[in-house]
């Protein structure tokens, strides 16, 4: 039915929120648009979006878990674009899945057209937000080095946490190994801060278990958050909504008494601080655990860091000026009168 | 006219179940030229094979077509019944109405429509088939066994003991192979050295025996009977014949901390070396590119660096100019035994496979593999056979065992089992406890593969007699947590996550062919799966040969294998050859293309297009031995049959004898004809 069917190619890509994204998880949705015009990544909303299916529609049934994820699909592809990032690890997880499994059965793929009611190519690639960046890696260090202002992050230990669904199973991993991988840390180096060498990365948080078995949520994410601390990060960045409201929720229950909570925050986030946007725009006061100690810290150290840079500068500024005052002495006075 | 004799077969009931035999008997009574059809159970039964031989002699045959299975399978067979009852053996041809039929199909009215199809271009063909003469090759009775692990040590000798000369290669230092690197073997627990050394000096020793170590195949020419091998000798520095192994040179040579190969990085070195103190031949070689002296060399200084062990030396045996040189061997017989490696444990990895993230890709330095832990338990070696971590040289109090690392696990890359690491993990378990009493050994393994003779006694003994705890299910996670090893796994009969606290972790990493196996298959001619491991011509009727003539395999290099099965099939390959050595005379099909020298007009095009370099070209005189011309000849030795040529000569003057083109548009006009 949509053999003489071909959209108008688009530039840009086409951006999936999901649900996580409009809700709980508004900051990553807020940081990915602040940081995307700076980066020149030209990301646009698909227009009527619907449900991505994650858990409930492939539990149900099959189809409907492929299904679902392509109707996006189709969206996006009818709006020209061949690329779709959905930056909720779930929505990535279910989009990428279905794509993968429309592209290894043709006899699905054929049917697919008339189980969605439009035509559908299955043409578009599914990224998700560390993969955007870590792509993006080149225009951040420009970007960053572009903002003329002390870069805060210089020199911060940051523990890269990836949960489960952006990088399993093996076939959606785009490229990633599975068991260690390393786009998030690629992209905490980008941003000139350093990614600890730690073994929980794709440990599980629990999911959703945070509200059946909150006590399970609290034990899993209790290790992650420790082997954190434990590797000296001073934050764990995550690319995962679910990641972050369980690490940042229920951090209060796994972190012992006097201890100072460790900020969670979002990969974008991480993007935004090193290209000098503010708090604020990034949504990182909407966090449970606090960030902006974090924040004061590091703008302290950056300062301090920039003091001693015009310290040394004016030090060496200074003894260039001796010599050259030397230099401009002797002759004159070696000269005979 | 021809007289041709239609024998369809129900292979019990493989063809029977698909398609009507009778049936197609039937159909092709009247076919025009056919004296004779029949069906029987299975044609290729001593009763099935009367069956063809008294029809030739009863109707007076000039054809026999086999309606039956592949020609792979039973061709010979048919031919030579053909033979026996009179007729040339080459009149006789396979219908392949199985492999390409019955198996293929389920519909039986249309099976058996094609199966009648495909029998009928078979007697069109026969109907122009020639009578043919086998070709006669003379034979080189000596035999070139590539790799002397205990595989190639065992073929060597064995033919060596048949009385017939062997090249035995071997591209390391010394002979011995990973063996050599074994401390005890399973399941009897005997001391690896001390059963091997005693063969390697055997090999080393044997009139018939010509050893080249520190030595590569560089290219084989040739056919079965009659190769050519070309071996690069590399530069060993070290004289063969003047060394006499005082060991003077190792001594005084300054460059002492690199990675032994043999203690796999567990100890060093010197840059001239021995590997191993029972090395045959005791004669040391230069590692150049880790040598003070070369390195000097290679970064342009004017005065040689180093040159302690040419003045140490009292045999003037070391020349620092030495270049590798090249021997060319004349051979009948090539044995394949080249061994394999481990897959590694650490980041990198060839293509295809992704390596243990999640097992920190071997960098947590008390992870080790288990050709280390061989090292460790063995009498020379690094610790003289104490159990010592590398991280600390602390004693391991618990130590893990991990069955199955990248074997069986087709998300890593490979998907088979590597067959020796349930016996060899049990051996490590039992040795761990025989020398530390008070530890605990705890093993990972799926499921315990231990079919042999007193094998899973033995595992059985490892559980039962020296308490290692064996646990059924994977590791998921290994890290490092301070002083300890982490090791997260799952016992998959409780139901239960298992959290240890190791001291030692060691990974039974899958077996894979040595990493220029492909390379090495490429140079010999031999196809290779894969994986890269060499295919044997039948799995289970010619498990030694391969599809080369000539060409054989064993041990290791064609599918992980431990020492027993090794060495069964390296005295299998040597039967091989022995039996091929054994006629004065090979006598090969002649499925070969032969050129028309009245319409050739020598263009050469078949000779480019020639896989084999089967074709040359030859000068045609006239009487009075003036070159008139060239035409192109083929080798009848060399050629594979396989017909390049045939498609690409544009004077249509080169063919296959035994598909040439009126048989070939014979097949193609009974599909058209007959309806």
């Amino acid at each position: 039915m949509n053999a003489q069917y071909t959209a108008t190619p688009r530039e840009g890509i086409a951006y999936y929120p999901g649900c996580s994204l409009h809700g709980t998880s508004r900051e990553f949705d807020e940081s990915l648009r602040a940081i995307a015009p700076v980066l020149g990544l030209r990301i646009k909303e698909i227009d009527d979006w619907s449900c991505c299916g994650a858990s409930s529609g492939h539990m149900t049934d099959h189809l409907l878990g492929v299904a679902l994820p392509a109707r996006n699909l189709a969206l996006a592809e009818a709006e020209g674009f061949d690329r779709v990032v959905a930056p909720c690890a779930a929505c990535y997880n279910r989009l990428a899945i279905s794509q993968h499994e429309i592209a290894a059965d043709p006899g699905l793929a054929e049917r697919m057209p008339d189980i969605l009611g439009r035509p559908f190519r299955n043409s578009v690639e599914v990224v998700n937000a560390n993969q955007l960046l870590r792509d993006a890696a080149d225009a951040i260090k420009e970007k960053t080095a572009a903002t003329g202002k002390p870069n805060p992050l210089v020199g911060v230990k940051l523990a890269a946490y990836y949960g489960c669904l952006l990088v399993r199973p093996a076939a959606v991993a785009a490229g990633e190994d599975s068991e260690n991988p390393s786009s998030i840390d690629d992209v905490i180096r980008a941003c000139g801060a350093e990614a600890v060498d730690w073994n929980m990365k794709v440990e599980c948080c629990g999911a959703s278990l945070s509200f059946s078995r909150t006590a399970s949520v609290v034990r899993l994410g209790r290790a992650i958050v420790s082997d954190a601390r434990a590797h000296g990060a001073e934050a764990i960045v995550v690319a995962c909504p679910l990641c972050h409201s369980n690490l940042d929720l229920r951090q209060k229950a796994m972190t012992a008494r006097g201890q100072e909570p460790l900020p969670v925050i979002f990969i974008t986030q991480l993007v935004g601080l090193a290209l000098g946007l503010p708090a604020g725009q990034l949504g990182l006061d909407r966090h449970f655990v606090p960030t902006a100690p974090l924040l004061a810290r590091l703008s302290e150290r950056a300062l301090a860091r920039e003091a001693d840079e015009a310290r040394k500068k004016a030090e060496a500024a200074a003894k260039a000026a001796a010599r050259a005052e030397k230099v401009a002495a002797a002759p004159r006075g070696g000269e005979p009168e | 006219m021809s007289r041709v004799g239609v024998f369809v077969c129900h292979c019990g009931e493989n063809i029977a179940r698909t398609v009507d035999v009778a049936k197609v008997a039937e159909a092709l009574k009247d076919h025009p030229g056919v004296a004779f059809t029949t069906d029987y159970k299975y044609m290729c039964s001593d009763p099935g094979q009367a069956l063809v031989r008294k029809a030739i002699e009863e109707h007076n045959l000039t054809g026999v077509v086999v309606a039956a299975c592949s020609p792979h399978m039973h061709e010979k067979t048919f031919r030579n019944a053909s033979d026996k009852a009179g007729l040339n053996k080459y009149m006789c041809e396979m219908a392949n109405i199985r492999e390409h039929c019955s198996w293929i199909h389920e519909n039986r009215d249309e099976a058996t429509a094609k199966a009648m199809d495909i029998t009928r271009t078979i007697i069109e063909k026969v109907k122009h088939n020639k009578p043919l003469d086998p070709i006669r090759i003379p034979i080189t009775k000596k035999a070139l066994v590539i790799g002397a692990g205990i595989a190639g040590i065992q073929a060597a000798l064995d033919i060596a003991d048949g009385g017939h000369k062997v090249i035995l290669i071997e591209k390391e230092a010394s002979i011995g192979g990973h063996m050599s690197q074994l401390s005890e073997t399973f399941p009897t627990l005997d001391c690896s050295q001390c059963i091997l050394t005693p063969r390697m000096v055997e090999a080393y020793q044997h009139p018939n025996i010509e050893l080249h170590t520190w030595s590569e195949v560089e290219s084989i020419d040739g056919y079965i009977g009659n190769f050519t091998a070309k071996i690069r000798k590399k530069a060993r520095t070290v004289d063969e014949d003047l060394c006499n192994g005082c060991g003077d040179c190792l001594a005084v040579c300054p460059a002492k901390r690199i990675s032994s190969e043999f203690e796999v990085g567990l100890g060093n070195r010197t840059a001239i070396y021995v590997p191993f103190p029972q090395a045959v031949p005791n004669i040391p070689v230069l590692d150049r590119p880790n040598c003070t002296l070369f390195k000097g060399r290679a970064k342009g200084l004017a005065k040689d660096a180093c040159g302690k062990c040419k003045e140490a030396c009292l045999k003037g045996a070391i020349d620092f100019d030495a270049e590798d040189t090249f021997v060319e061997e004349q051979v009948g017989a090539v044995v394949v035994a080249t061994g394999f490696q481990l897959y590694s444990i650490g980041r990198e990895q060839p293509q295809g496979l992704k390596g243990y993230g999640e097992y920190g890709y071997g960098e947590v330095p008390d992870v080790i593999d288990g050709l280390q832990f061989e090292r460790l338990a063995s009498a020379s070696g690094p610790t003289a056979g104490a159990i010592r971590r590398p991280s600390d040289g602390k004693e391991p109090k618990t130590v893990v065992f991990v069955h199955c690392v990248g074997s069986r696990d087709p998300e890593k890359g490979i998907k088979y089992c590597s067959k020796i690491c349930c016996m060899y993990s049990a051996k490590h378990a039992m040795l761990y406890k025989h020398k530390v009493h008070d530890g605990r050994a705890v093993a990972f393994y799926m499921d315990i593969r231990a079919a042999g003779k007193g094998y899973d006694e033995f595992s059985r003994r490892a559980i039962e007699e020296d308490h290692a705890e064996y646990i059924r299910g994977r590791v998921s996670r290994i890290f490092r947590e301070g002083d300890v090893v982490k090791v997260w796994g799952f016992d998959t009969l409780s139901g239960e996550q298992v959290v240890i606290d190791a001291d030692m972790v060691v990974l039974a990493t899958a077996v894979r062919p040595q990493p220029d196996a492909k390379k090495l298959a490429q140079v010999i001619g031999c196809s290779f799966d894969e994986h890269g491991f060499i295919n044997e011509a039948h799995p289970k009727l010619r498990p030694v040969e391969t599809n080369t003539a000539g060409v054989f395999v064993a041990g290791a290099c064609q599918a992980p294998r431990d020492i027993p099965d090794s060495v069964a099939m390296a005295s299998a390959a040597a039967a091989k050859v022995m039996g091929l050595f054994s006629a004065e005379e090979l006598e090969r099909d002649p499925a070969v293309a032969i050129v028309n020298e009245a319409t050739c007009i020598g263009c050469m095009n078949c000779a480019r297009a020639c896989p084999y370099n089967a074709i040359e070209q030859r000068e045609i005189c006239t009487v009075d031995g003036h070159v008139c011309g060239h035409t192109a000849w083929v080798n009848p030795g060399v050629c594979q049959g396989c017909g390049t040529c045939q498609a690409v000569c544009l004077s249509k003057s080169v063919e296959l004898q035994t598909f040439t083109d009126e048989q070939v548009y014979s097949e193609i006009n009974a599909l058209c004809l007959w309806e």
